[in-house]
């Protein structure tokens, strides 16, 4: 049932390109009336896949990627990308791996068997590491947008690319700034398990304890969960400074509801994961003062940020929700190397991916020798009235901007409190 | 101390809800020994429709108090999951009253399957927050803290199982179900019309499931399509644990699974030096059945239901 919705989603999108094709031409078309006489330029189709999870807790997050994709298509559709003399008809392929581990080898064989020209995805560390060794295998190019687990591109492939910081450079980044600003003496640890959560949450307990930081609990959840509080409760009983969460938004929401129902006073911190806009709606006033890391800019930040937003609401009729800049950039990386390569063949791509020098909407995007975004910016966010505000940035390829945007930002936050 | 009073408080709360469910799979079993699987779906169903009617209510801002507004998301999510029942009992149970008991079995899998997905075309896939009607107040109890909900929730199972206990022996339709679930062909005998308390038996038990559900989904704050699975699946092992057919048993073995998790997800950790941690939380519940049901085969208090078949 899903395929043939997704079907029906990327027809349309088709159309509708096409419609806005037309209606670019027929804008232009009283001054140079030269440019459409010529007949069109044959037609070469490339069909690129994007794999998150689009059922399930975490669909809201897998649709943004999607959505992302659909709308970076339709931009190079538009922009009529001309290689050997054919112009290029991107087509998008969605499907959904429920982020199941089990599941994404099983989805990754059908997009290989698809024969698509790349991959964006998929949105999980614990489906993308199963699922690349297939796409290493069938030799085509895989970029994801959001896995942040280092064994990723620890494995070796030559295929595995990713446009984001990975968990070693934002555990470290995070255990430190629970350590030094946020003067933390203890905290306790709660992850969900998945190579993600679990991953992020060994880099932050390492990091903060090198920075002397006492452990006092490290408790476990599933990413299915919705009752906390019998782990709260033992935490609640060791008193730490801080609470540090490796996992997803969902379950993130009623924990934090549940740490509120017991009276804890902690301060909560978490990765990526929970930097989202659905925490707001799953965990309602409890979300406050909530701190949470994205290796990346904020969207504000960015350069196009803003016209991104402006861009992606038009089109979706509502915000981005997490990686849809992250998305749409990783696919856009594989346009700039197809021009590049002159071809649009996995295989002349692989060749061109690692020289790429790209100016994304998340900023410059070069990769390491192992497929690692290099000089990945990390950010801590704040929940501030239903909103994440930015308080600082650390690393980056432009250190200079960040940081004297971090002060007022960070200046900001206090007044905020101040006002509640 | 205050942890271990925290973590009683936390499962005598769950503890209730599972008790509430328990019943349900108890009610059914003791009188046409099926297991309804499809029982934790009542709890989704009754879940989302009370979120809807709440959210529907909220967002229109007649500024009605919350309580009002919980009142009247359950006085229709009662109504739908009973209603469902009654078409349950009637398409997919009846017509198999005779047949091995193995087909209303597989039958009771299959309804479940399909209220799943039948909610997930309604609903959709998202988890749904629960919408913050009820500002939730916090007490302090001997340094553990309880919020009104909890209270709440203890407070209205507790309620709800004493009715239930009133109405199978205090009553006339409560008498007819005792001597249905002794044997329903000499109960017939007697002029009791069985289908009559059969129904009963579904539709009270989805009833309770309603009320779990909302209570539930207002205590975690979400609700899904898919929750109704491992709470119906939880509340089965109570039902089995405290002796399955048996209504005090049910209650017994609720609470007492409820315990068991807090302790088990609080304490483990502690206990085996790290290396079981609250990941194991979901064991503990199949593991401590496993222990009892070596011991007891028939369930804590469930000693009468054994020999009939």
């Amino acid at each position: 049932m899903p395929s043939s919705q997704i079907r029906i989603n990327s027809l349309a999108a088709l159309i509708a390109a096409a419609l806005l094709g037309l209606a670019g031409c027929s804008k232009e078309e009283p001054k140079p009336a030269a440019p459409a006489a010529p007949p069109p330029a044959p037609t070469v189709s490339v069909k690129i896949g994007i794999v998150a999870p689009l059922t399930g807790p975490q669909s809201h997050i897998g649709k943004d990627l999607e959505n992302a994709v659909r709308l970076a298509a339709d931009d190079a559709n538009a922009a009529k990308i001309m290689i050997g003399g054919n112009q290029l008809k991107f087509e998008v392929m969605a499907e959904d791996d429920q982020a199941d581990p089990k599941m994404a080898p099983v989805v990754a064989q059908k997009i290989v068997d698809a024969k698509v020209s790349a991959v964006v995805g998929h949105f999980n560390s614990g489906t993308t590491i199963p699922a690349s060794k297939l796409y290493s295998d069938a030799g085509i190019a895989q970029i994801s947008p959001s896995a942040t687990n280092p064994k990723y591109t620890d494995q070796g492939f030559k295929t595995a690319y990713r446009v984001v910081a990975n968990d070693n450079q934002q555990g470290k980044v995070v255990g430190e700034y629970i350590a030094k600003d946020l003067n933390a003496k203890t905290m306790a640890i709660i992850d969900d398990r998945t190579a993600y959560g679990q991953g992020v949450a060994d880099v932050v307990e390492k990091s903060a304890k090198d920075a002397g930081v006492k452990i006092v609990a490290r408790e476990f959840t599933t990413d299915k969960s919705t009752d906390f509080k019998a782990i709260l409760t033992k935490i609640r009983s060791r008193k730490p400074d801080v609470i540090f969460f490796g996992g997803i938004d969902t379950q993130a929401g009623p924990m934090l509801q549940q740490m509120k129902g017991l009276g804890i006073k902690a301060q909560f911190v978490g990765a990526d994961g929970i930097q989202s806009s659905e925490l707001f709606k799953l965990g309602g006033d409890a979300v406050e003062g909530t701190l949470a890391s994205f290796p990346g800019l904020p969207i504000e930040k960015m350069g196009q940020g803003k016209s991104f937003n402006d861009k992606y609401k038009a089109r979706f009729k509502q915000d981005v929700v997490l990686y849809a800049p992250q998305g749409y950039d990783a696919f856009n990386v594989f346009v700039d190397a197809m021009k590049r390569a002159g071809s649009t063949e996995s295989a002349k791509l692989l060749e061109k991916l690692p020289s790429t020098d790209y100016k994304g909407i998340t900023g410059p995007i070069k990769f390491d020798d192992k497929g690692d975004i290099k000089d990945g910016p990390i950010t801590m966010f704040k929940a501030v009235g239903g909103k994440w505000e930015a308080v600082a940035t650390i690393g980056g390829a432009a250190p200079a901007a960040p940081a004297a945007s971090a002060a007022p930002a960070a200046a900001e936050a206090p007044k905020a409190d101040a006002k509640k | 101390m205050d942890t271990l009073l925290q973590q009683i408080i936390n499962g005598l709360t769950l503890g209730s809800v599972y008790a509430l469910v328990a019943l349900g799979y108890t009610m059914v079993y003791g009188i046409i020994g099926l297991i309804n699987f499809a029982h934790g779906e009542l709890v989704m169903v009754g879940a989302l429709t009370a979120l809807s009617v709440i959210k529907g209510l909220a967002v229109a801002g007649l500024g009605l108090p919350p309580v009002v507004l919980m009142m009247a998301g359950l006085l229709v999510a009662m109504p739908v999951c009973m209603l469902l029942a009654l078409i349950m009992e009637r398409v997919a149970y009846r017509p198999l009253r005779g047949a091995p008991r193995l087909a209303p079995l597989i039958t009771a899998i299959g309804v479940s399957i399909v209220l799943q997905n039948i909610a997930m075309m309604i609903w959709g896939r998202s988890y749904f927050s629960f919408p913050a009607v009820m500002s939730v107040t916090t007490y302090e109890f001997l340094g553990a803290t309880i919020t009104d909900l909890q209270i709440l929730i203890v407070g209205m199972a507790a309620a709800l199982m004493g009715g239930l206990l009133w109405i199978v022996h205090r009553t006339r339709l409560g008498l007819a179900m005792r001597a249905t679930s002794q044997n329903l062909q000499v109960a017939g005998l007697m002029g009791i019309n069985a289908d009559r308390i059969i129904v009963a038996a579904f539709v009270i038990g989805a009833a309770l499931a309603a009320v779990a559900g909302l209570m539930v989904s207002a205590y975690y704050g979400i609700a899904h399509y898919y929750m109704g699975f491992m709470l119906g699946l939880k509340a089965f092992t109570a039902a089995v644990l405290g002796g399955i057919g048996n209504l005090a048993g049910a209650m017994l073995g609720g609470l007492l699974l409820g315990l068991i998790e807090a302790l088990g997800a609080g304490y483990i950790g502690d206990l085996t030096g790290g290396v079981f941690g609250s990941n194991y939380q979901d064991v503990f519940a199949f593991f401590v059945l496993i222990g009892v049901l070596i011991v007891r085969p028939s369930g804590l208090l469930g000693d009468k239901s054994v020999d009939r078949s």
